[in-house]
């Protein structure tokens, strides 16, 4: 299909190899097209048009040439140039810009650099690829707190393909709108303009918005083996653009929302973790709720947001103060999520002094262990 | 236009003598542009001067520049054409009088009289030209259709058959094409992806932020009034928070250019890191970032005033 070199192509010169320019030039374009670029006939077409427009005189033509006619985003460029330099057997031209950062897509750092000294039998051993695929499956319904230090590696490369919740809201204020109800005052505000003369009808309804959530992210000692990926989630879903704060909670409340704003994951969590000064501390959530709802959500931040409580409830000081503090929360969230990384372990009941008194003022009580109870927790956050 | 460009040294050349240092890449692709009649695409950080090629190509070949900004909810009867409706009915409702008064003496007026009001309701003279009706009037000129990642994709289809015949039909009065097809240059600053319908038209290309050497000498031309070793430790400065890549936002050139210019406004004529800290605005627009300059300043320029690089 390609092979048609298309009727604009003026050049009939032979090429270095004795093949016709042209032919040099479709091929070339057919291989790009095998690296995955878009190729059609009639950027072909668009491509030797440009290349005769130019002359076919030096490498450097015929590569701006390509560029400008053959790629459509920053991911093409560095295939372009790497099919460029194989298929003219030069390399691209000197003084180009370096290559533009892909900066929508999220980089996800760890795949293959399993910490040092970690020697257990990982997926990298095996070669099929459907294997690899139901190993990662397996790596996402597991808990992570019994995964082994490579795995967990492993597992940070898969955040990236995590569900981002988006819950909805209805706005009190009314917009224009092709549907809804009648807009009185814009509605004559046009006739009016327009003399009197019959106009359209204007609508209007209030737009759905997203609604604000925050997360809650226990840090204490008991929660130790889930920090880590609680920040990478946390990180996941700020990167997603939706109105969010986080807040980590273990003997007092930090707010790591802005440190978790960094595009880069492993730096999102490193800035994130500097931040917070009771790591692996002890837990006395009801003391610590008071502080965050004192400081941050009556202020606001909680009003009408979804709140996602991360935490497997172990409390130390009673449930006393909890309980109480929770119901604050609960008055002030439009819905409280409770994720605890024990719900899917059989036998559990929740017994546990903090989620008993924090249980009547919880909406949603879910799992939150693994990357499937991730992926199920965004799913219920969206339908809050 | 005025002389045709011989080649994409000749523009590089023009585009210089308005102030715009572009490299080889850009410089051959704006000449293919004009060589091949095609759209130009133009992606890239915000800050980079996409905006500016276009207004620079319309200053270097002598042309009027038509500028269509897009925003959320734009539609054809803000970028092609309207109707002036209030006029309209004015005249719809002077002819009205007129025939009231000349129906005193005479007949009713006939279909021919009403078919005739109704074809010169629809008249030049009530149509209100926007942006891309007019380049294509006006052509040859410079038509810039900026940030149309902000538009709708609806509208790309709009835009995209005026892109690829050049005309647009107007059902009441026919059919209007460009002469000569105007020189069209699209930004986005891919807040989303475009379509490849469009894209297919397009030549692309993506705008990065210059090396050091074009950057300063963009610096020396557009801001001749800042001192040298202003502008030196300035660009220094940008190129490493760019290179750190720890801002949330990096700065661009245009960024790059004000606070140069805040700078020499308070009066340095050298970076001095207490002077520098109070203009930080100019280059980080966001707090956190504004900190991290504010360190990188600390670091990078030694208090006594001597220039690091």
């Amino acid at each position: 299909m390609t092979g048609t070199a298309g009727p604009t192509a003026s050049t009939g010169q032979a090429g270095p190899t004795g093949l016709a320019a042209d032919e040099v030039l479709v091929g070339f374009t057919r291989a790009l097209g095998r690296a995955g670029l878009a190729v059609s006939p009639a950027r072909t077409a668009a491509f030797l048009d440009a290349t005769a427009a130019l002359g076919l005189g030096d490498a450097r033509s015929v590569y701006w040439a390509g560029r400008a006619t053959l790629c459509s985003s920053p991911a093409d460029l560095a295939r372009y140039d790497a099919v460029f330099a194989r298929w003219f057997d030069t390399s691209p031209p000197d003084g180009r810009p370096p290559r533009p950062p892909a900066y929508r897509e999220v980089p996800q750092a760890g795949l293959d650099r399993p910490p040092a000294g970690e020697s257990g039998p990982g997926p990298d051993d095996e070669d099929d690829v459907t294997a690899l695929a139901r190993a990662a499956e397996r790596l996402r319904q597991h808990d992570i707190a019994t995964l082994s230090a490579a795995e967990r590696a492993r597992l940070t490369s898969q955040f990236a393909s995590l569900r981002r919740p988006a819950p909805r809201r209805r706005t009190r204020r009314r917009r224009p709108d092709l549907r809804g109800a009648v807009h009185p005052r814009r509605t004559l505000a046009l006739q009016a303009r327009m003399l009197g003369e019959p106009a359209e009808i204007v609508r209007r309804r209030p737009p759905v918005r997203t609604r604000r959530i925050v997360l809650l992210l226990d840090v204490s000692g008991s929660m130790a083996p889930y920090a880590e990926s609680l920040l990478r989630l946390a990180h996941h879903w700020v990167s997603g653009g939706i109105p969010i704060e986080v807040f980590t909670v273990g003997t007092r409340s930090t707010r790591v929302t802005d440190a978790l704003r960094d595009r880069d994951p492993e730096r999102a969590v490193r800035r994130a973790a500097a931040l917070v000064p009771d790591w692996s501390g002890g837990t006395r959530l009801g003391d610590t709720l008071k502080d965050f709802l004192d400081r941050w959500g009556a202020g606001g931040c909680a009003r009408g947001a979804v709140v996602v409580v991360l935490s497997d409830g172990w409390e130390r000081d009673g449930g006393q103060v909890l309980g109480a503090q929770m119901g604050r929360l609960g008055l002030l969230a439009d819905r409280v999520v409770w994720a605890s990384p024990h719900v899917a372990k059989p036998g559990y009941e929740p017994v546990q002094q903090g989620i008993v008194a924090a249980w009547p003022h919880i909406d949603d009580f879910v799992a939150g262990h693994s990357l499937r109870a991730f992926d199920e927790l965004a799913e219920v956050v969206t339908r809050a | 236009m005025t002389a045709a460009v011989a080649s994409p040294a000749d523009l590089r050349d023009r585009l210089a003598t308005t102030g715009y240092l572009c490299d080889e890449g850009l410089a051959t692709i704006a000449y293919l542009t004009l060589a091949l009649d095609r759209p130009l695409l133009l992606e890239g950080e915000p800050g980079t001067g996409k905006t500016a090629l276009a207004e620079a190509l319309a200053e270097s070949l002598g042309l009027p520049l038509i500028r269509l900004q897009c925003f959320e909810g734009i539609d054809a009867s803000q970028a092609l054409y309207d109707w002036d409706f209030p006029r309209q009915i004015l005249h719809l409702r002077a002819a009205e009088a007129a025939t009231r008064g000349a129906l005193d003496g005479t007949d009713a007026p006939g279909p021919d009289d009403v078919a005739e009001l109704e074809r010169s309701l629809y008249s030049e003279k009530y149509l209100v030209a926007r942006p891309v009706l007019r380049a294509l009037r006006e052509s040859p000129c410079v038509l810039l259709v900026d940030e149309i990642d902000r538009a709708d994709s609806e509208f790309e289809a709009f835009l995209l058959e005026v892109l690829a015949t050049h005309q647009i039909t107007i059902p009441e009065l026919g059919t209007i094409r460009a002469e000569q097809p105007p020189i069209v240059v699209l930004t986005s600053n891919r807040t989303r992806e475009l379509h490849d319908a469009l894209k297919r038209r397009c030549l692309y290309h993506w705008i990065d932020h210059p090396g050091l050497d074009r950057e300063l000498a963009i610096l020396r031309s557009r801001a001749p009034e800042v001192s040298a070793a202003l502008a030196d430790q300035v660009v220094h400065l940008v190129q490493e928070l760019r290179r750190d890549d720890e801002l949330l936002k990096p700065p661009g050139v245009s960024e790059t250019l004000e606070w140069a210019r805040a700078l020499h406004v308070l009066g340095l004529r050298e970076l001095d890191p207490e002077a520098a800290s109070a203009a930080v605005g100019a280059v980080a627009k966001h707090h956190d970032d504004a900190e991290r300059v504010r360190l990188a300043l600390r670091r990078l320029v030694p208090a006594d005033g001597s220039s690091a690089p």
